[in-house]
């Protein structure tokens, strides 16, 4: 034996071993350690964006190139209907992209774990009006309510990333919901209560940490259908029209018609980057799921 | 909704074995309650959040003040708050939805117009799909780990990340740019006056690649759900019995498994109407449909708040009652949920 633990660094240690388990189980499902990478790659390309390409290159009063160019060695992607570089731009469309992802992710995933707590901690009346609210989101066509949002509030970064987190926590509540009664169903959080905690006590400290895993699978799932859902509202023009991202850049294609008239070089590239950028949180999300679900396991 | 959550294990806390009647009260009084919700939201999300609608309405215009006062005493906002919500819900009942100032026509009347292209568009996808995804999900279930099941699933997950609108994009270059095979948009061909079954084929025309998007972003979903489903029931004693008698494989299949796996399937198929209404949206602005969804468009270049309010409240209601719907068909469905 060595030398007497306190319990905490005995938590610690447990929780550290238990992480390197889940991380080596995660690495053995090699789909999501793909996405993983290619995910990080994405997010330093988008941070270098800057560097890379300076955004005085994608000014239109002082682009040099033409108009519609196909690809050439000075512009690997051609250019956009205003002579700007269209890799460029990709690049820094990526930016936005992933911050309204994350933002909006971030938002969703608090509304949606504290709701989905207190549905599951709480009974009676408060209990019914939670789960009506729930209902009530979960029902409502969440894009359609998006876009009421940022159609009446002022345009913006911000206002996108309230519409998408506001309109996209009811799935997640629900699974933390049921969670949460699993665990409120245990003994130690008897145990807790008899010894006089209290409603924040229990929640706080013994049915968040169970619901953090679960909340961590729901998260990176979330931010590909905010991906999604942010290129939507910009294709829609709600978007903030000073900045560039994948959904307005498809916009701008679908406004001037590139689609119609084969400039391909300015359709495909915004959308490969979407489909590439969800497939990953997919991907990632469901590896997360398959570690910290068991019963999922081998599907 | 994202794919995760398509496990068929739904835990719904209705009261198990309760009369028809009860059950009826029940869910009808949470659609009812939805409703209500709709009807609020839309009021307040219009005539309280985004400050003044009469500057918002005139947004963009060059109005005088008195211009503005005008338009405030027509649009009764200067009522107290509460009269004001009266007179929206009577306007409501009365299939009064405002006045839409980019048509200048009754906002009623342009939902009317649009709900049918709609249907039309969103049902022949919206069959297509679940029938697709449902063949594909319980083959792909029953093969599990094979390379029809993995090319399958791995397709599914990769159309499922195509965001819809750029999908119709893509579709519009190739087959519309490129090969010239399909028509750009709209439902029919403009300055013909055809009739009769010259007219069934040019909207046929016309529908194809609007449906296939709409198919190809959305039967991933039902494909997962079935496959999670079927395999939810391959473990079960009812298939080695049926097995034991003597059933072919592909019978066990057909007869026994598919019917209970399509059990779950069904609430979920009606949940994911309103990611198809959301699809609808943007599939009808790229194709220039004309339907609810490029009507919600055409409302957003102005803002056209009535309008906008007005897509709201019919899009959620027709979404709230398809659940209700769903409730119902799951309950006539499943025998365990019937009175015991």
């Amino acid at each position: 034996m060595t030398a007497p633990a306190s319990p905490v660094s005995v938590v610690r240690a447990r929780r550290r071993a238990r992480a390197a388990g889940l991380w080596r189980e995660f690495v053995a499902t090699r789909s999501g350690l793909i996405g993983l990478l290619v995910l990080a790659v994405v997010i330093v390309l988008a941070l270098l964006a800057p560097l890379l390409v300076p955004i005085e290159t994608l000014d239109v009063t002082r682009v040099t190139a033409g108009i519609n160019e196909p690809p050439s060695a000075a512009h690997p992607l051609g250019t956009d209907p205003s002579g700007r570089d269209v890799l460029g731009m990709l690049l820094w469309g990526a930016r936005v992209s992933l911050l309204v992802g994350f933002s909006a992710t971030a938002v969703s995933m608090l509304i949606g774990t504290a709701v989905g707590m207190a549905a599951g901690h709480f009974s009676g009346l408060t209990q019914a009006v939670i789960m009506r609210v729930i209902d009530f989101f979960l029902v409502v066509p969440s894009l359609v309510l998006a876009i009421v949002l940022s159609a009446v509030l002022s345009r913006g970064l911000w206002t996108i990333v309230i519409a998408i987190g506001v309109t996209s926590w009811a799935a997640t509540a629900r699974v933390v919901r049921s969670q949460t009664l699993t665990i409120e169903a245990r003994p130690y959080i008897e145990r807790a209560r008899a010894l006089g905690g209290g409603h924040l006590h229990v929640l706080g400290r013994h049915v968040l940490p169970a619901v953090m895993p679960l909340v961590l699978a729901n998260t990176t799932l979330t931010v590909g259908s905010a991906v999604i859902a942010e290129s939507t509202l910009s294709f829609l023009g709600l978007g903030d029209a000073t900045q560039f991202s994948w959904g307005s850049m498809l916009k701008r294609a679908l406004d001037t018609g590139a689609a119609t008239a084969g400039f391909w070089w300015f359709v495909l590239p915004p959308g490969l980057a979407i489909v590439l950028v969800v497939l990953c949180f997919t991907l990632v999300g469901r590896a997360l799921e398959a570690v910290l679900n068991p019963t999922l396991r081998g599907r | 909704m994202t794919l995760a959550e398509s496990t068929p294990a739904l835990e719904e806390e209705q009261p198990r074995g309760s009369t028809l009647g009860r059950y009826l009260a029940w869910k009808g009084g949470g659609a009812a309650i939805s409703l209500v919700m709709v009807v609020v939201l839309g009021f307040f999300a219009f005539r309280v959040l985004p400050g003044d609608p009469a500057i918002n309405l005139t947004r963009g215009r060059r109005v005088s003040a008195a211009e503005v006062e005008r338009l405030r005493e027509e649009l009764g906002l200067n009522d107290p708050l509460p009269l004001q919500f009266v007179s929206y819900l009577g306007d409501l009942l009365r299939g009064d939805l405002g006045v839409s100032y980019v048509y200048n026509r009754s906002v009623g009347a342009l939902i009317l117009e649009g709900l049918g292209p709609t249907v039309l568009l969103t049902g022949s996808a919206a069959l297509i799909s679940i029938v697709l995804g449902l063949w594909l999900g319980q083959k792909a279930g029953w093969a599990r780990g094979s390379v029809f099941d993995k090319s399958q699933t791995g397709l599914a997950l990769v159309f499922w990340s195509v965001p819809t609108f750029w999908l119709g994009l893509i579709l519009l270059l190739v087959f519309s740019g490129g090969f010239g095979w399909f028509p750009s948009g709209g439902m029919v061909t403009a300055g013909t006056d055809l009739r009769g079954l010259a007219l069934v084929l040019d909207v046929a025309h016309h529908l194809v690649l609007p449906v296939l998007t709409m198919v190809a972003v959305v039967y991933a979903q039902y494909l997962m759900v079935m496959r999670a489903s079927v395999l939810e029931e391959m473990t079960s004693d009812y298939l080695t019995t049926a097995r034991a008698k003597g059933l072919r494989e592909d019978l066990v299949r057909t007869r026994h498994a598919v019917p209970n796996a399509l059990l779950p399937t069904v609430t979920l198929i009606f949940l994911t109407i309103g990611g198809l209404v959301g699809g609808a949206v943007t599939v009808e602005t790229v194709f220039s449909w004309p339907g609810l969804g490029y009507l919600t468009f055409q409302g957003l270049s102005a803002p056209d708040l009535p309008l906008l309010q007005g897509t709201f409240v019919v899009f959620s209601s027709i979404v709230i009652v398809m659940n209700f719907v769903a409730e119902l068909v799951y309950r006539v469905l499943d025998p365990r949920l019937r009175s015991s």
